[in-house]
């Protein structure tokens, strides 16, 4: 057996060595650049054209604006969420007719631009005024913010009804049978023990929803809804000012990221459970 | 040299009447709307709706490519070993996905006014110029649809094993070849179906560059409505050939999804 006897002198540490400079590398540096003069132009045309006047007549218009997005958009997610439940349930119920009908359902409306649908209800449904006065539903198709609101929903349902569909599908059936064998009612069940499970596969096509849903209501100011696009479209027309738009990428982005962030975060609470 | 061209343009135009399906020889307005408002010629809207189907498949199919190659650009800029590549692709990304269509539309097309008319300002020339809208459209469909794009491919490449990429090495093959040999029939059979999504969207987005003036379904409807009043019907029959397209593409897409996985079948 054989020991030490001296100990190695400290050693310098190891030269460091510089990366040499590779295509990717100046490809990368060059795009970050790209990407900071742009946002430099950006800060330059803001601070360069900052006129007080026009903050103070078209700022409370943003705000007013971005209010009316939030609004719209957080209505229309939930009567989709309450219309999605009966269309989800006919679309996997074993009624040919029921089933049918929900497949045509979300086929359309999943096949056709929000756009076309908007102008359809907005522009289309206003054809109909004699026989919408007698029903008594006239105030609500005349008013572009309702028909907007009336899109949405009936478009997004369509979608929600197909996440919930592939969310509930997705729960093996063992869990059924489980609960049967366990002499659980169906009802108790689906509540406590499919749902459950079913809404955390769903949770991120739910938020990706919200978020197309979003960016999606910005075609209400095509009907001249005031959302927030629609007082960009405003601003623009009275100032011609390109500045109006880069506002409201702003806004919007911060909108979908700010969701985006928020969602990630419920995500991991909600499935703190599933991690090893 | 001219008479060549002219030759060229009227067999361009020639197919493109034969070939029409609303208002060609074998066209569904020639043969069933002759009498009715739909009817292909200066009595109805047939030809002014066949003009913007055109117009909406042309903007579709030509933003396709364009948008898949800078899609799959980003995202090989996305798992790049260097560190301000993968910062630069997720900016773009992040833009891109956050902002609405329509506004990416109106900032490319006022955005690039505004650029091109500076530019020849500085030269001396004044004057006030218009964008093509069909081109502001194509760029920031093009746009939107590569950033979603980059996502899928990023995904699909890596569900893609190291191995593979070390029996690439293993023979000897450059990193070139070993991506176009082994890594892409591998990539295009597991995003396919996130890519033919985006193309259904795609097929949707484009109805936006009706905004920005360009001749597509939902402005010649448009067009009709505001002449004959009959805004239902118009509309409607937007909605209609939207969901026609809808169908043929999935018809398509099914076949080529079936024909990408010819391989694992029969086993």
């Amino acid at each position: 057996m054989s020991v030490a006897e001296t100990l190695i002198p400290p050693q310098p540490a190891p030269k460091h060595i510089a990366k040499p400079l590779s295509a990717a590398r100046v490809t990368g540096s060059v795009l970050v650049l790209i990407w900071l003069a742009l946002a430099a132009t950006l800060i330059y045309m803001v601070v360069a054209g900052w006129d007080p006047e026009k903050f103070t007549r078209y700022g409370p218009r943003y705000l007013h604006g971005l209010m009316t997005t939030i609004i719209l958009v957080t209505i229309s997610v939930i009567c989709g969420a309450v219309l999605s439940l009966p269309l989800a349930f006919a679309r996997m119920s074993t009624n040919r007719f029921l089933s049918g009908f929900a497949y045509c359902y979300v086929y359309v409306f999943r096949g056709t631009p929000l756009l076309a649908q908007l102008f359809l209800v907005y522009y289309g449904l206003g054809g109909f005024r004699p026989q919408l006065e007698s029903v008594g539903l006239w105030w609500f198709f005349r008013d572009a913010w309702y028909c907007g609101l009336f899109s949405m929903t009936i478009n997004t349902a369509a979608y929600q009804a197909e996440i919930l569909r592939g969310a509930i599908e997705s729960v093996p059936k063992g869990q059924h049978e489980a609960a049967d064998s366990l002499g659980v009612s169906k009802t108790v069940a689906f509540r406590k023990i499919i749902l459950p499970q079913a809404l955390i596969v769903a949770l991120r096509p739910y938020g990706n929803e919200i978020i197309l849903l979003i960016k999606g209501s910005a075609v209400v100011a095509i009907i001249t809804v005031f959302d927030l696009m629609g007082e960009t479209r405003y601003a623009f027309s009275r100032t011609f000012d390109y500045q109006t738009y880069l506002w409201a990428a702003i806004f919007y982005l911060t909108m979908v990221e700010a969701l985006r962030h928020f969602w990630n975060w419920i995500e991991r609470r909600l499935t703190r459970h599933l991690q090893r | 040299m001219g008479g060549l061209f002219s030759a060229l343009g009227s067999l361009w135009a020639w197919i493109g009447y034969v070939f029409d399906p609303l208002c060609g020889p074998a066209g569904l307005f020639t043969w069933f709307g002759q009498s009715t408002i739909l009817a292909c010629g200066d009595t109805g809207w047939g030809d002014e709706i066949a003009v913007g189907l055109k117009t909406t498949v042309a903007v579709a199919l030509l933003t396709l490519p364009v948008g898949l190659i800078i899609g799959f650009l980003v995202a090989l800029g996305q798992q790049s070993e260097e560190k301000s590549v993968r910062l630069a692709a997720g900016i773009y990304t992040t833009i891109f996905r956050g902002l609405p269509e329509l506004l990416t539309l109106f900032i490319i097309y006022y955005g690039m006014q505004i650029l091109i008319q500076s530019a020849l300002a500085s030269f001396g020339y004044d004057e006030r110029i218009e964008i093509n809208a069909f081109v502001a459209g194509m760029i920031a469909l093009a746009v939107v649809f590569s950033a979603y794009c980059s996502e899928v491919l990023l995904s699909a490449f890596r569900a893609i094993p190291k191995g593979q990429y070390e029996a690439g090495d293993a023979l000897g093959f450059h990193r070139g070849r070993t991506l176009r040999l082994i890594i892409l029939p591998q990539l295009v059979r597991i995003a396919l179906p996130g890519l033919t999504n985006l193309w259904m969207i795609l097929l949707k987005d484009t109805s936006y560059v009706s905004i920005i003036g360009l001749a597509d379904i939902l402005r010649q409807t448009a067009v009709a409505v505001r002449v004959t009043k009959q805004a239902f019907f118009f509309y409607l029959l937007a909605c209609i050939i939207y969901l026609v397209l809808a169908v043929i593409s999935s018809y398509g897409l099914s076949y080529i999804e079936r024909w990408a996985k010819r391989s694992e079948v029969r086993r």
